[in-house]
């Protein structure tokens, strides 16, 4: 006999554990595309906010951006675990192993944060991150909000706990945002010329690939135009109140198509870095 | 058998919090026993939250050390989510001791928070930085002891 105890709780029998939720064979190639683009997109993003790591603009977002980017890291880890238990094999080689084309993250997450290197002469755009990072943040935020109504229980589950995270992070982008674009004079100038440099590729972070409408259908996730317009309503008051005109005329995905496999040379230069240890010895135990 | 495991698992101290044990942070969700193997449920504060494996490795040494388990299991899970108001009132005192004010009530309408110096529990405090020194805690300052101290982040479902 089988006993538990349960948080809250006294004494109490059960039945039968809760195991991976069984999937019809049908949709499991739109559920794994999705999760591929979900833990590649944070995966990447992540990454580049470490780069930051002693460089940010001042000590408390140092804290704040590498505190940010290991949540972040955190929900990659979460979705490639539910890759691992849809047997897509195991979590470090998901991260690690597969080549830039097997990699479905958006192009425009996978973008260097600017020119030099972070162990010497890094000269990173701050209104590219700050711009990057919250457009991103806003669009996850959406996602999210329809995850946790997914017909896949588990991806639900996950998103509850992702989102409960992402409020933080949320706050800090907006208020960079908002406060950089109100500054004026060579902040304004800046942050202009990232907003053009991430909207030319935010079409890249908001589709959801060939699968989208398979996606859909079974219930996993809402259209990806659903989404689309539900970041361009959220956005709206918030352009507005930085006197700043965005239409959906300005999204575009001029660099490609990452959810088909097309990437730059940036993410081939991040792919050979990180995993460099990891490719030392494959099958070390960390 | 559950009870002994229980007990152990009160000997588990956050890594980096040596007052407050992972019962008192609500961590634990469940406690299986079946014949002479035990599992453990736990439910992570942060995903990212690198004590995980430490707190893992101190469980199965813990009820290791009752000698009636022949296999002990730690298992993580999502769901449900870890939030802040599971941590107990001993735990709330225990944070305070240590000189973390615990997590505040969270506020959903207007997502403000209200946090009291644990040093002199004046309610004139400041938030330094939203995020702290590990993915559970902010930063804050005290204008009546002027002093800075850290906080538990409020995480709630509402959110």
């Amino acid at each position: 006999m089988k006993r538990r105890f349960f948080h809250g709780e006294g004494w109490r029998k059960v039945t039968e554990p809760a195991g991976n939720m069984p999937i019809e064979a049908k949709i499991k190639p739109a559920l794994t595309s999705l999760l591929y683009q979900l833990a590649d997109d944070d995966f990447i993003l992540a990454y580049r906010g470490a780069e930051w790591l002693g460089l940010a603009p001042h000590i408390e977002e140092d804290v704040a951006f590498s505190s940010i980017s290991q949540d972040t890291m955190g929900h990659a880890a979460m979705f490639y675990q539910l890759l691992a238990d849809l047997g897509e094999g195991n979590v470090d080689s998901l991260a690690h192993a597969r080549k830039t084309s097997e990699r479905r993250n958006a192009v425009l997450l996978e973008l260097v944060n600017g020119p030099g290197h972070y162990l010497s002469s890094a000269q990173y755009d701050w209104a590219f991150a700050v711009v990057r990072n919250y457009f991103y943040t806003q669009a996850k935020k959406i996602r999210l909000d329809s995850l946790k109504n997914s017909s896949y229980r588990p991806l639900a589950e996950v998103a509850l706990k992702v989102n409960m995270e992402l409020y933080y992070h949320l706050l800090h982008w907006k208020t960079w945002f908002i406060q950089l674009m109100q500054a004026g004079g060579e902040a304004r100038t800046r942050m202009e010329a990232a907003i053009g440099k991430v909207l030319a590729d935010f079409e890249g972070v908001l589709i959801l690939g060939p699968l989208a409408k398979e996606m859909a259908e079974y219930g996993l996730i809402e259209k990806e135009e659903v989404s689309k317009q539900r970041w361009l309503h959220t956005m709206k008051p918030v352009f507005e109140s930085v006197n700043l005109a965005v239409s959906e005329a300005n999204l575009a995905m001029k660099t490609g198509n990452g959810r088909i496999g097309e990437h730059t040379v940036d993410l081939d230069d991040a792919l050979s870095t990180l995993s460099e240890v990891y490719n030392i010895n494959p099958a070390a135990s960390w | 058998m559950i009870k002994t495991a229980l007990e152990a698992l009160h000997n588990v101290k956050d890594p980096e919090i040596d007052t407050i044990s992972i019962v008192d942070l609500g961590m634990v969700e469940q406690i299986e026993v079946e014949g002479h193997s035990v599992l453990v449920k736990l439910l992570p504060t942060f995903m990212g939250c690198p004590a995980l494996d430490i707190i893992q490795k101190n469980v199965e040494a813990e009820i290791g050390k009752a000698g009636i388990f022949e296999k002990i299991e730690v298992r993580f899970i999502y769901h449900p989510p870890w939030t802040s108001d599971r941590v107990t009132e001993t735990g709330r005192i225990k944070l305070k001791e240590f000189g973390i004010a615990p997590p505040p009530k969270f506020i959903s309408e207007t997502g403000g928070w209200q946090v009291d110096c644990p040093f002199c529990g004046s309610a004139y405090t400041t938030m330094d930085n939203l995020f702290g020194p590990t993915a559970c805690r902010s930063i804050l300052y005290c204008k009546s002891c002027r002093n800075p101290f850290e906080a538990m982040k409020p995480v709630s479902t509402m959110m």
